[in-house]
Parts: C-alpha cells; structure tokens; sequence
C-alpha cells in the first residue's frame, strides 16, 4: 500500500507545492487530474523517489522512500516502481527484447526470457522484439514503455500522461492495457494527468 | 543484458565517430610501438655485433665509414691497409688478439670476407655442417646466406667483383662449399667465410688478365700496366694488403693508448665501434625523438576525439541515462557505463595498434634484409609497450572522466521533466 502524508515540495520559494494525502490499498488505482503548473509531475517524481520532499512522508509497502541512501533507493525503484512517461524513451542502442532485459538487469533480477515474452505477448507487441523501439509506430512504442514499466513485476505502477499525445481510440487501449498489468501483477496503479477523457475510466480520482 | 554489454552496444552504435577514434589511435599507439620495436632491434643487432670488438684499424677516412664496413658489412670499405702494418700493431703487448679482414668479391649481393677461423670464434659461431674453410677457395657460409643462396656443402660458386650484385663475374675462380655455420643473430649469418689467401689469388689473378688486357689496348694502357706488373713481380708478404683488423685489447689501458697511437703514427685509421655507434645513435636520436612526438600528438588527439564522441553522445542520450535510473541503475553503474567505453576503446586501439606495428617491422624486416641482409627476430612485447598500454588506457580515463562525472551529478528529475 502506499500513504503520503502532507507532502511538501518547493523549487524556489515561488515554487512551492503542499500535496493532499494520498493512501491507496492494495488493488486500488488512483486518477490523479491537474492543469499545467499545479505540480503533477513533481508529486510523481517524488512518490517515485526521484525528488525528495522538503517535509513530509511517503511510504510503500512499509519502506519510507525518502529516508534510503542514493543508492538502496535506486534499488529498491528498480524493483517495486514502473515508471511510464508522456512520451516513450528507450536505450537506443538496444532491440526492445535487449531492453526489457537490461531492465530486469537493473533491478538485481536474474535474465528471465519466459517473463519478456510474456509481457511482450500480453501487450500485443510479440512480434516487435528484435526491433529497435524507435523504429516502432507511436502506438506500438507506448506499449514498449508500458512493457519497460511492468517488467519487473512492480508494486506500484506511476504514469505520468501516457496519454496526452494518443488519439481516443489509443486512449482506452493504453489505459485499459495499465490497468490489466496493474491487476495482473497486483500492483497500485496510479496515472497523473491532465486529460479529462480518463475521468471516466477510473473510480478514485484526485484533483490537484 | 549487462554494463559491459551496454557499453559496447554503445560504442558500435556510433560507427563514424567510433572509427575515427580507433583510427587515430591505432596511427599513434603503432607507430610508437614500431618505433620502439625498430629503436630495440636495431640496438641489440648492434651490441651483439660489437661485442669483443675494442677497435678497428683500416685505411684512412671516415670512422663512422669504417665501422659500418668493417664491424656491420653495410657500407663500402675506406680502403686498404698493408698487411705488414696490421701485423706489427698485432704484435703489440696490449693487443690481446687482431683478426684480418678482406673484402674483394661477393656472391649475390651477399660478401665474401677473407679472414682467420678467430672471426668465428669471435661471434661463437659453431659449424653445424660441413667444416670450416682450410684450402684457398674454400667457403663458410653464414646460416641466412646459406638459405638465401640456396647453397649446400659440396657445391661450388663463381665470386662477382665488388660488393654489390652485378659486379664482373670471376668465372675462371670458384669457390668451392665445404661448411654452414649455425645461426648466431649477429653478421655472421650474412656472410660468405673464406681464408684471406683466397681474396689476394682472386685479385692476383684479376691483375694479371687485366695487365694483359690493358697491354693490348695501346699506348693509354703502358703505364698502368708497368705498375700492375711490377706489383706482381715483387709480391711478397711485405706488400700484402688487408682490408681492415678487428682489435681486442687486454686491458682498458690499451683503449685509451692505442687509437690514438694509431691515428698520429701510422698511416691506418684507428676507430672504436662503442663511440661510433653511440654518434650515430645520437644522430639517429633526433629523427626518432620528432616521429616519437609527433605519435604522441596523434594520441593525444584521439584521446581529445574519443572525449568528443562520449560527450556529444552523451548530450543525446541524457534522457537515456535518467531513465536507466529510474529502473534501478545507481550512479556508479552508469559512470562505469561511461568509462567502460571510453576505456573498451582505446583498449582496442592499442591492441589493433600493437598489430599494426608488428606489420610494419614485418615490412621493414623484409626491407632491410633484401637491401641490408639484415633481419628483425624475436616478435616480444617490451616493457615500454606495456607503459604504452597503461598510457592509453589513461588517455581513454581521462577522456570519459568529464563525461563520467556529467552522469553522476546528472538530476533524474528535471532530465525527464524536460525531455
């Protein structure tokens, strides 16, 4: 489960952000809905482990985030967070296979080829292994982040405007397609954005 | 999917900007190490033929001259000495032992030295078949002579005039095969062994065609022919003449009293081959130390080029890096990414480097054997190029330490918030 309790961020003192709490139980997803500016992004960087809050707490599963060392957090990201972005990014060198790999890799897990094709197969992109992820189609290269996200089986899915670029149709797809991997690994799953279309699709929302 | 794998997926991933890295860096790791390889070579080929050799007494000239004709057989004598002469400074309480030597033909290119069975001994040259010369025209070969030329004991040679190949060509005179010497790694190797006797009947009986021959052509040819004459009448040892005679002293006193002695008494020439080669060492110093700095430059160039490539690479995979983090890479794997490449490079540039010199002594190897008969062995590292392997793995740290450190303190957050 994850809980933030009066989570407090500040860029300069212009900048500031107090975040309303948060506590998701197992199973749970959360919609969060903001305009541009309101700090959504920075709430996400910061339940993912990437900013440290000024004040206040985070915890999943028990870990308090912001309290590990650099690199335990790393870790530890690694193995219970995936992180989908508004616009999919890959290590260019690498076929998408290589790159799930490379993943499993980072995180201190064992090279596990049934679980890539698994993924692979259960976001209808089996056939696009060998391919280098940029020179897949929009669509298909969504799909290639969300299979860079659940990988590793995390606990906590964050998506931060997988979205905002798709055409409706696309829309549904990917965030029915989150919401199956959430359910499927049992992870929270917990999507922030701006886009009014995925009021609908989820039942706790969250309006920054 | 590991680290290491990453890096190199990297690098091949940039195939322009990787080459040009390589390339530069082979150019300067190989050419050091060709320099090195070449600078050693001809070292030891030099000490080696100068051991036992204290001095060398010939026909006034050049010393440098000299010594290069009489001690490494690469340049044309300075002229003769009367035997009578060499034999006296022989005789001198400080001269341990003297060996003659006498040049006048060749075979193929290849020499033939007129000298004492003491020459063998003095580069311990053993006969691995056969003998050693006894009879007049009897030959020795040299072990690379010998498998040049194609010879074998028991068959017979005409000598050509001169030193080089092409000279007239003494049909009536053969030389007749009776030993080949083992393989020493000094000049030996490269000649052809005879007694001194057969090198004066060669050119005895030279002089006395050509007095013939002179005698025929008229008034132009009378006067020659009158000395050459004369010469033959009155042949005796007194007369004889040697090329040159290698010295070695008892005792140091001799070195510092003997040459000098030599050059303001006599009418020889007297030169010691340590000064000598160390004088052209120096000389050979000058071009060696510019070819040497400019490979450094070349390194120190594709040290600058293989920090150019990690860096502007780098700058497009920024987001790359952020992301690696976000599933699970710390900062040291990713700097360690960064080293690894820069490091894997110039890795292979040495290695590609270090083929590439030995190419190039192979090619000069051939080089100078087919024009100086000598020849490069032993194809080992040396220590040197094993400071030339830490120095460009130094050149490839020290190239992705500012890349290496752009990742470290790279901010996760805003790379991705900005991307």
């Amino acid at each position: 489960m994850l809980v933030t309790q009066s989570l407090y961020f500040a860029y300069s003192s212009d900048t500031e952000f107090h975040f309303p709490d948060i506590s998701l139980q197992e199973g749970d997803n959360l919609l969060v809905l903001g305009q541009s500016g309101v700090g959504k992004t920075t709430l996400l960087h910061l339940i993912a482990g990437l900013l440290q809050p000024k004040s206040g707490n985070i915890e999943l599963r028990g870990t308090v985030i912001h309290e590990l060392s650099s690199g335990k957090l790393d870790r530890f990201r690694g193995r219970n967070i995936g992180l989908v972005f508004q616009r999919p990014h890959f290590v260019q060198a690498l076929s998408l296979r290589e790159n799930l790999s490379l993943v499993q890799y980072l995180a201190g897990k064992p090279h596990d080829k049934m679980r890539i094709n698994e993924v692979l197969k259960s976001l209808g992109i089996e056939g696009k292994g060998e391919n280098k992820p940029y020179s897949l189609s929009q669509g298909e290269q969504q799909r290639a982040a969300i299979a860079l996200a659940v990988i590793n089986s995390p606990q906590l899915i964050l998506a931060d405007e997988p979205t905002s670029s798709l055409d409706d149709t696309n829309c549904t797809k990917v965030t029915t397609l989150l919401k199956e991997q959430a359910a499927e690994t049992g992870a929270q799953l917990v999507i922030i954005t701006h886009d009014q279309r995925l009021k609908d699709q989820f039942e706790n929302t969250l309006s920054l | 999917m590991n680290i290491f794998q990453l890096s190199y997926r990297n690098m091949i991933s940039r195939p322009l900007s990787t080459t040009l890295s390589l390339v530069l860096l082979i150019l300067g790791v190989g050419m050091i190490a060709l320099l090195l390889q070449m600078n050693r070579h001809v070292q030891e080929q030099m000490t080696n033929n100068i051991r036992g050799i204290d001095m060398v007494v010939g026909a006034k000239g050049s010393p440098l001259q000299l010594i290069l004709s009489a001690v490494f057989h690469i340049d044309v004598p300075t002229g003769n000495i009367s035997l009578h002469d060499a034999e006296q400074l022989r005789q001198n309480g400080l001269v341990d032992f003297g060996i003659p030597l006498s040049y006048g033909d060749s075979y193929e290119g290849y020499r033939i030295l007129g000298t004492s069975h003491q020459y063998t001994e003095l580069y311990s040259a053993e006969v691995a078949s056969g003998r050693l010369w006894e009879e007049h025209f009897e030959v020795t070969l040299g072990a690379v002579a010998a498998v040049s030329l194609n010879l074998k004991v028991g068959d017979t040679f005409a000598g050509a005039h001169g030193l080089v190949a092409g000279g007239e060509i003494h049909e009536d005179q053969s030389y007749h095969v009776v030993g080949i010497l083992n393989h020493t790694n000094s000049v030996v190797d490269q000649l052809i062994l005879t007694a001194t006797e057969s090198v004066w009947e060669v050119h005895h009986h030279e002089e006395e065609e050509e007095a013939a021959a002179e005698e025929t052509e008229g008034e132009s040819g009378e006067l020659h022919s009158e000395a050459h004459q004369e010469e033959h009448h009155d042949a005796n040892d007194e007369e004889r003449e040697i090329t040159a005679m290698l010295i070695n002293f008892r005792s140091p006193i001799g070195m510092v009293q003997i040459p000098r002695m030599v050059n303001e008494d006599t009418n020889m020439q007297a030169a010691v081959p340590v000064y000598e080669i160390s004088r052209l060492f120096s000389l050979m110093g000058v071009g060696i130390d510019t070819l040497n700095t400019i490979a450094l430059v070349i390194m120190a160039v594709s040290g600058f080029s293989v920090f150019i490539s990690l860096f502007s690479a780098l700058k497009d995979r920024r987001y790359e890096m952020a992301l690696m983090r976000t599933y699970g890479a710390n900062r040291w794997q990713l700097v360690w990414l960064v080293l690894q490449e820069g490091l894997l490079l110039t890795l292979l540039g040495f290695l590609f480097g270090i083929v590439f010199s030995r190419l190039g002594l192979w090619l000069v190897s051939g080089l100078m054997e087919s024009s100086y008969h000598y020849e490069f062995s032993g194809w080992t590292l040396l220590a040197e190029e094993a400071w030339l392997l830490i120095s460009a793995l130094a050149i490839g740290f020290l190239a992705s330490i500012l890349p290496a450190i752009y990742i470290f303190r790279i901010n996760i957050s805003k790379t991705l918030a900005n991307a």
